[in-house]
């Protein structure tokens, strides 16, 4: 009998005839008629998202600045000047003032930046997809302007954008709002480690600067 | 004479085989605690660690107003993979397999180490870097491949810290933790060789030596180990939740992705991680959200590994499952809150229980992965005070000291398959086995009271018994029994009734 067939037969075995399938046992997040019991939604308005959010991604000890869309640019700028960055392939134009062409090397799934190349580089800049503001996490799904996974990992400094409609209030929220089957990567601060005696240091092997840049 | 049927539970022989691999203690749980107690530096390390999560935890699971109704809803989705599980297994392979990834399933550790071995000779590599996972532990897969001329290399600081000392885990979150700054500088000037000769104990110093360390490793690795903290039967997605981004540089960067999964680590639907991504973080780093999660399904075209495999490891895990008293040790999501709540964890460390699982939950985990028959780990069970903190910190409200109390009696009366491995009962069961022999029928017990005087004897003046034998022995290391007294209770009570109707005649 192969592996696979040995295994599923133990499991069968283990299980009392009674046991399996049991629709009794289906009580868990979705198999409930009458709602899961825990929260399903914060009822925060924008604003109230906005404050949250921002809270959270401080406590992280992120950088975080609240810009208007018109302001986005700018912000962008301030941050990548005279700097060599990685941009998505998908990432708007307009969101990259022209003075910051020279030092623009651009990455797709079709023309992927080499990795010892992306090491060379100062820093990335991308969008995001879903922001959850009770946690500070920020969730990026490889959509154009958010690209590879690759690249928002090896440079040292991540430049990431929020638009304000992207932003829930919790979790469930946030997963309701991603599609499983693509490479997700939630990002809760710097990458950090408390492996020392507990004593957390922000930056191991992530970018060691997580800047965010919420436009509303 | 008519005796009383004490309930101590018997099974038919038979069950799932048991699991092997670092899963057992190589001494009794007592003598191990004994020698790590010694050890100031380590209480004083553990102390603090174990304090400090302990807090933290705390005040994260505080701010959530619904905790009760997650650990609820874990729990119970938890219960329904258990019970749909050969259906949510073959859901899972169908959906991974769809989205270009390959399934792998082994009966126990040995066949696990063989299948990762091959898959890492067809790519021609002889190094792989790893992700912290505890089933690559569990099977002893470094040791494996080292024997066999590949080098796995551990890329969780922690891990590093364990691996470049030659040492061994002993928390399964923070696995250095018995290691303190100085410890670990020592271990990384001996053992890096391109370290700088000044490096100071600096904890942030530390981490940037690993990083440089490390960095060259991650942009040349082909291949790449993993465990999963989740997989997902709807979609076949699997999940690695991490601090530090050694998980995604693993994860992201080589050609090759191999992962280790427990079957127990199946959930039935995505939306599931919206109540696990809730409680695993609170409950294990005491954060609102761990740095990072890793999502992938399958392979990815143009972004990330394209040979993607996953091996989905039994190991004892389905010998596990037929208990239905400890079935809900599987439950666990490895967070570690019960080991930081935990008063014996604290004094003992996490290398006292021997196995890749330490604490309250490892006293439940291991015996039922090997068989509580299996003399190794036998003595886990007793490894606790029953305190009921571990249940109360569990986030999928696992009864941890239901289980103990039920696999002492397991222990005593041979095991649920009665292929007790001992060739001589040990002194707990003789013990214990008298006790509900003489406490069955009032006869007996009459007997052995006879014996109080000769046991009054023992002690001396001072009406305390300083040293028991055997069994005994252990009680009375750290405490002094009172002398039995001259008479038992039944007997006087029995003179008692007579002087009173005596006094009634007169
Ligand atoms: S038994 Fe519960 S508290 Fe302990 S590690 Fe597992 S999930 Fe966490």
């Amino acid at each position: 009998m192969s592996a696979r067939d040995e295994i599923l037969a133990r499991v069968r075995e283990a299980l009392a005839p009674a046991e399996v399938g049991s629709p009794a046992a289906e009580v868990g997040s979705g198999g409930a008629e009458v709602g899961p019991g825990y929260r399903t939604a914060s009822g925060l308005d924008e604003d109230a998202l906005v404050e949250l959010l921002v809270d959270r991604l401080l406590d992280y000890r992120a950088r975080v600045e609240v810009v208007t869309s018109d302001g986005l640019a700018e912000a962008i700028r301030t941050r990548l000047e005279g700097k060599r960055f990685v941009a998505p392939d998908g990432l708007p134009t307009s969101w990259l003032h022209p003075s910051l062409a020279e030092g623009r090397v651009t990455d797709s799934r079709e023309a992927p930046v080499d990795v010892v190349r992306l090491d060379e580089l100062d820093a990335v800049v991308t969008s995001s997809a879903v922001s959850i503001a009770e946690t500070g996490t920020i969730v990026l799904d490889g959509s154009p302007d958010q690209g590879r996974r690759a690249i928002s990992l090896v440079p040292d400094h991540h430049v990431c954008v929020v638009p304000v409609q992207t932003i829930v209030g919790i979790v469930p929220e946030g997963f309701a709002r991603l599609d499983p089957t693509r490479p997700l990567t939630l990002i809760s601060g710097p990458s950090a480690t408390s492996d020392i005696e507990l004593e957390r240091v922000e930056g191991v092997h992530g970018p060691r600067t997580l800047d965010v840049i919420i436009a509303r | 004479m008519s005796t009383v049927n004490l309930g101590l539970p018997r099974f038919p022989s038979g069950g799932p085989p048991r699991g092997f691999g670092n899963i057992s203690a190589t001494e009794p749980f007592p003598k191990a605690a004994h020698r790590e107690l010694g050890n100031a530096q380590l209480r004083a390390n553990l102390g603090h660690a174990t304090h400090t999560i302990r807090d933290k935890r705390l005040r994260v699971v505080s701010e959530l107003p619904d905790w009760e109704a997650l650990r609820e809803a874990g729990s119970a989705i938890k219960t329904e993979a258990m019970t749909r599980l050969p259906e949510l297994l073959t859901q899972f392979e169908e959906q991974f397999t769809a989205r270009g990834g390959t399934v792998h399933w082994a009966r126990d550790a040995a066949e696990a180490n063989r299948i990762v071995e091959e898959l890492i000779r067809a790519t021609g590599e002889t190094e792989v870097v790893k992700v912290k996972s505890m089933a690559t532990q569990e099977i002893g897969l470094n040791e494996y491949l080292d024997e066999r001329g590949i080098a796995a290399f551990e890329t969780d600081l922690a891990e590093l810290i364990v691996q470049l000392g030659h040492d061994k885990p002993s928390h399964i979150l923070v696995p250095a933790i018995h290691k303190n700054r100085t410890e670990i500088r020592d271990i990384f000037l001996e053992e890096m060789p391109d370290v700088d000769p000044e490096l100071t104990d600096e904890p942030r110093r530390l981490a940037m030596a690993a990083r440089a360390h490390l960095r060259k490793k991650f942009l040349s690795a082909k291949v790449a180990i993993s465990g999963a903290n989740f997989g997902i039967a709807e979609t076949g997605t699997l999940g690695v939740v991490e601090s530090e981004g050694n998980g995604r540089m693993c994860l992201t960067l080589p050609e090759t992705l191999i992962t280790v999964m427990g079957i127990e680590k199946v959930l039935p639907r995505a939306q599931d991680l919206e109540v696990f991504m809730q409680l695993l973080p609170r409950s294990s780093t005491g954060e609102r959200m761990n740095p990072y999660t890793s999502l992938w399904t399958g392979a990815t075209p143009g972004d990330g590994p394209q040979n993607v495999h996953v091996v989905l490891l039994d190991n004892g895990r389905t010998r596990a499952l037929a208990d239905q008293h400890g079935r809900s040790a599987l439950h666990c999501i490895r967070c570690s809150a019960c080991m930081n709540v935990c008063p014996v964890y604290e004094r003992t460390g996490g290398h006292a229980y021997g196995s890749t699982y330490p604490g309250p939950i490892g006293a439940i985990l291991s015996p039922l992965l090997t068989g509580v028959e299996a003399e190794e780990n036998s003595s886990l069970p007793y490894a606790s005070s029953l305190c009921g903190a571990c249940f109360d910190a569990c986030p999928v409200k696992i009864n941890i000291p239901e289980i103990l109390v039920y696999l002492r009696g397991e222990d005593v009366s041979g095991g649920t398959t009665g292929r007790r491995r001992r060739s001589l009962p040990s002194q707990m069961d003789l013990a214990l086995g008298a006790a509900s022999w003489a406490l069955s029928s009032g006869d007996r017990l009459g007997l052995l009271e006879k014996g109080l005087p000769v046991a009054r004897a023992l002690a001396g003046r001072d009406e305390k018994i300083s040293r028991l034998p055997g069994l005994g022995a252990g009680w009375t290391q750290s405490r002094d029994v009172p002398a039995p007294p001259s008479e038992s209770f039944r007997n006087w009570w029995r003179k008692r009734e007579k002087e009173a109707e005596k006094g009634t005649h007169e």
